[in-house]
């Protein structure tokens, strides 16, 4: 919060000059300057940001060599690599340059179109698979944020899509605005109480939320695929397919740059939904007592907050975040009509996307639209170069595995390792959080 | 086994937490570290055990350079610490906890946890610990937890070892019995380094004592010195070792306490029938070794109990049955025993920690908003007030040192408008100078008119700050006994007899 108030009251010792001060009184740092930068440079250094952002980095060369592994001509050249050197690595620089630049013009600007219009078109791309992912993200995140795992993204997802869907889809005659409204507030609904169920499981009984969660999934999984095949309920009237009618126009979220682009209004709401979630966790009550019974449960007990109580609603936001992204799916991303897999993996990215993002909201942002443009770029990948969209994946499990292991990451850009301990914590933390946040 | 150190220097950030700090200590001695709080004491040990690497300086066992890239290291060389943070593993048993890093095996390279947990008994019994070797170290109480930590550390016939505040969460008797090993380790030729902030101790043992002050060595004193002599070196002032109280003007009867019974989760009776009484304006001390129930009995004041049998009634409105927040919010202020478990959240800054149980409302919440405003100045005010040492308002608690997490605790419940104090150790792991600022706080809040509940382990400060003492034993109270009792008496019944002259005052 107030973390970085100018240093004015320094403590005793700040340079060998001030050790006699008395105790108490203020004085300004010798050099205010150099030590500010001192320490953020550690902070650079040893902070989760810079770790997450080797991590990518480091992933994406993993990426490459086995890019370079793979690539046929590579391996033919490897054949005569004595002989003649040059010609591997020519093959090596080819396959590797030209599947990140058709991952970059995939998901960012493609200059081999013409115009600005068509060249920006990856981005938006982009941007659209982000849209989700943003906003499940910050749900993860959230629980993290309050020592709580909700893996249950994939079930409460599935019932904000169907909630919103049915709204969608039924209620015909409802105008443009109010129709779209009234879905939405649907969708976010049934995700927050799916995933509350999980919140109120814990909270009366203790039943660890990872299990309840990943349960919940499948029971979700099942029931919206019950729902989708039975006439009358979410199927297609007439059909045989476990497919949903298409969404009606007056509930689904209009593009955002015209109908040449697949982005659509949902991108905004996820900007807005990601500054509230800032103000939740760093300005607002609620997050403050979140935070607390997630980093100490018993001292937030002894002060008086209701712990049972915020896991619950902890845990209605997280899935209310989820539902949203079930929501953008249903009427933004594919409004012809949902199946029950319209969560498209995302409820588990999510987690990857809130670790990667260190759990504060705008890093999950920006680890969304990252994660959107591999999607994005992925496709194109495959499509011009011809390398599989697995590699893709294994570049986004590299970096899980990464930032699961920032020591990992220190060794290999070797970092200067942070201090062993912070006294407090040592004693903590271990046994009692699944995940450090923060 | 001879331990030097050399011109260690450590920062962080733009703090000096260790500015060229030297200190040798010969084989067979114990070493005294004496220094206010923050001063910078558990920050060289830390480097000492590899926890921390210091910035400039060497460490030389037997005049041997050692260069310890992490407490293996420092182990392997012989050297063992008992930290004032415990490091210990909440879900391992004690055996398990004490093995852990050199863990004895069988046949197959299994685990012997027979083993370790004869050790656990052997050392215990040796000290004239009870400690159960089963016991899941995250359910026991911290006094209890510092045994472990001890016994940890006896238990690999270290040669130099540190002992960082062992005594802030021990008895009385059981301090005696750790000073009484101490002295045989001595003579066994091991080098020890003693902290304590008990002037007390320190003369008992101190063949040496190195006064550090805002990070650097200020001088030796003899263990022959008074305490004011040692108090004012450390603080660099005079101070006043014992308040000055002024008699209690009592008012009205506040806390009543009726006929209370307690039962813990685990079905036992930890506190039977009791009944007491606090006025306005009137300190009440509840004495007692550890154990007793006092914990459960303050516990139960709170709403941190759920079996709770009798009455609690603070001016005349009942506390049993109602939530923490009722009771926080009905003007109880409460001091926890064990700051890093109920009374701090480590990774929370000060100013977060100083409205950790005021973020219900006004004046640090408005409309569901946390007033960053308000907060930083009324944190910034504390800061001074408490003599809290840290960078700024903006610093984590877990990187305060133990005496100043325990002002952080002490500002925000004496910063409020109190119809009641609970305060349980509240001046645990303090040093002098801010032991006497604290009583000085406590008896002004009495003298305000506020009805205020203290308990403690250590007589000293029952007896500095009581109008009246209750000593409980096995979860009753023994006695309630005038605030002038004489020592010995009530060192009787904290063993468990009833005081000669019935129930006094
Ligand atoms: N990990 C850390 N990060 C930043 N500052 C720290 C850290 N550890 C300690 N400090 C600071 O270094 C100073 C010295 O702390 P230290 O714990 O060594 O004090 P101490 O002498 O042991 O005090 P006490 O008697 O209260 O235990 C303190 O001001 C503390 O805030
Ligand atoms: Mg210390």
């Amino acid at each position: 919060m107030s973390g970085n108030e100018p240093v004015d009251r320094q403590l005793p010792n700040i340079s060998p000059e001030k050790a006699t001060r008395e105790p108490g009184q203020s004085g300004t740092a010798s050099e205010p300057e150099r030590s500010r930068w001192n320490v953020a440079m550690r902070e650079i250094l040893n902070g989760s940001a810079m770790i997450s952002l080797l991590a990518v980095v480091l992933a994406i060369i993993i990426g490459g060599i086995l890019i370079a592994v793979t690539d046929e001509n590579v391996q033919a050249t490897a054949g005569y690599f004595f002989s003649r050197p040059g010609d591997m690595i020519a093959a090596i620089w080819n396959s590797v340059s030209g599947a990140y630049v058709s991952l970059f013009q995939g998901s960012i600007y493609n200059f081999r179109r013409p115009g600005f219009a068509n060249g920006i078109r990856p981005l938006m791309d982009t941007l659209t698979f982000a849209t989700p992912l943003i906003v499940a993200g910050l749900g993860v995140a959230l629980g993290f944020r309050a020592g709580l795992f909700n893996i249950g993204g994939r079930g409460q997802m599935l019932f904000g899509a169907s909630a919103a869907g049915w709204v969608a889809f039924s209620f015909a005659g409802l105008p443009f605005p109010l129709h779209l409204i009234f879905a939405v507030v649907a969708g976010v609904i049934a995700g927050a109480l799916w995933s509350g169920l999980a919140g109120l499981l814990k909270a009366t009984t203790g039943a660890n939320e990872v299990i309840t969660t990943i349960m919940l999934n499948y029971v979700a999984y099942y029931f919206v695929y019950w729902m989708l095949s039975t006439q009358g309920l979410l199927q297609l009237p007439g059909s045989n397919n476990p497919k949903s009618p298409g969404m009606l126009p007056s509930a689904v979220l209009p593009p955002l740059f015209g109908q040449q682009y697949s982005l659509h209004w949902g991108f905004i709401i996820a900007i807005l939904v990601t500054f509230f979630a800032w103000w939740l966790l760093n300005r607002s009550r609620l997050g403050f007592q979140f935070k607390a019974v997630g980093l100490n449960p018993d001292a937030a007990r002894v002060a008086g907050i209701n712990v049972p109580r915020m896991i619950v609603y902890v845990m209605l936001f997280s899935g209310a975040f989820v539902g949203l992204a079930g929501v953008f799916q249903v009427l933004g991303t594919v409004t012809t009509g949902f199946s029950a897999g319209i969560d498209a993996g995302i409820g588990f990215d999510a987690i990857t996307v809130a670790l990667l993002g260190r759990s504060k909201p705008w890093g999950v942002f920006a680890a969304a639209v990252l994660f959107g443009a591999f999607k994005a770029g992925g496709f194109a990948m495959q499509a011009s170069q011809g390398i599989s969209v697995d590699i893709v994946l294994v570049v986004q499990s590299v970096i899980v595995l990464l930032i699961a292991a920032p020591p990992l990451v220190r060794a290999v850009f070797r970092l200067p390792k942070p201090n062993l301990l912070s006294p407090l914590k040592s004693n903590k933390t271990q046994g009692k959080k699944a995940v450090v946040t923060k | 086994m001879k331990l030097e150190l050399r011109g260690i220097t450590k920062r962080f950030g733009a703090l000096v937490a260790n500015d060229h700090i030297s200190v040798v200590v010969e084989p067979g001695e114990i070493h005294c570290l004496l220094g206010e709080n923050g001063a910078g004491k558990s920050t060289l040990m830390n480097v000492l055990y590899g926890l921390y690497q210091a910035d400039e300086g060497e460490i030389l066992l037997d005049d041997k350079v050692q260069k310890f890239s992490g407490p293996g290291d420092a182990m392997a060389a012989g050297i063992g610490m008992v930290h004032q943070h415990f490091m210990l593993i909440p879900v391992f048993t004690v055996a398990e906890n004490v093995m852990l890093g050199h863990e004895p095996t069988t046949f197959g390279d299994r685990l012997n946890v027979a083993k370790a947990r004869e050790q656990v008994r052997e050392i215990s019994q040796r000290f004239g610990f009870d400690l159960d070797p089963d016991a899941l170290v995250g359910d026991l109480p911290v006094g209890v937890q510092q045994r472990v930590e001890i016994i940890k550390a006896l238990s690999r016939d270290a040669k130099v070892l540190v002992f960082d505040e062992p005594t802030a969460v021990l008895t009385p008797q059981e301090t005696d019995e750790l000073m009484l090993i101490m002295k045989q380790l001595k003579e066994t030729g091991t080098s020890i380094v003693f902290i304590t902030h008990k002037l007390r101790e320190v003369r008992e043992v101190a063949d040496k004592i190195t006064v550090i002050r805002l990070g650097k060595v200020v001088g030796e004193a003899s263990p022959t010195a008074s305490n004011e002599e040692l108090a004012s070196m450390m603080v660099g002032r005079a101070i006043e070792l014992t308040i000055e109280k002024g008699k209690a003007k009592l008012g009205q009867p506040a806390l009543v306490v009726d006929k209370l019974s307690v039962i813990d989760p685990i079905g036992q009776l930890v506190v039977n029938n009791i009944s007491f009484d606090i006025k306005e304006g009137e300190i009440v001390a509840v004495a007692g070794v550890q154990g007793n129930g006092q914990t459960e009995l303050v516990e139960a004041i709170m709403g941190l109990q759920s079996k709770v049998t009798g009455g609690i009634t603070l001016n005349g409105r009942s506390l049993v049955g109602r939530s923490v927040r009722e009771v926080l919010d009905a003007g109880v202020g409460f001091v926890p025993e064990d700051r890093n478990e109920d009374g701090l959240v480590s990774e929370f800054t000060i100013a977060e920690n100083l409205m950790l149980d005021r973020s219900n409302g006004e004046p640090f919440v408005k409309h569901g908003t946390l007033q960053l405003a308000t907060l930083a100045e009324f944190a910034e005010e504390k800061l001074t007030e408490f003599d809290i040492r840290a960078q700024g308002i903006g610093t984590h608690a877990g990187n305060l040192s133990g005496g100043n997490q325990q002002k952080v605790v002490l500002a925000r419940e004496l910063s409020r408008e109190l119809k009641l104090l609970v305060a349980a150790q509240p001046t645990r792991g303090l040093d002098v100078g801010s032991v006497e600022f604290v009583h000085t706080r406590i008896v002004e809040a009495r003298d305000s008119g506020v009805p205020v509940l203290v308990v403690s382990t250590e007589l000293d400060e029952v007896v500095a700050l009581a109008d009246r003492i209750a000593v409980m034993y096995r979860g009753g109270i023994v006695g309630i006994v005038p605030g002038d009792t004489p020592r010995d008496v009530l060192g009787l019944m904290m063993a468990g007899e009833a005081p000669s002259g019935g129930k006094a005052a």
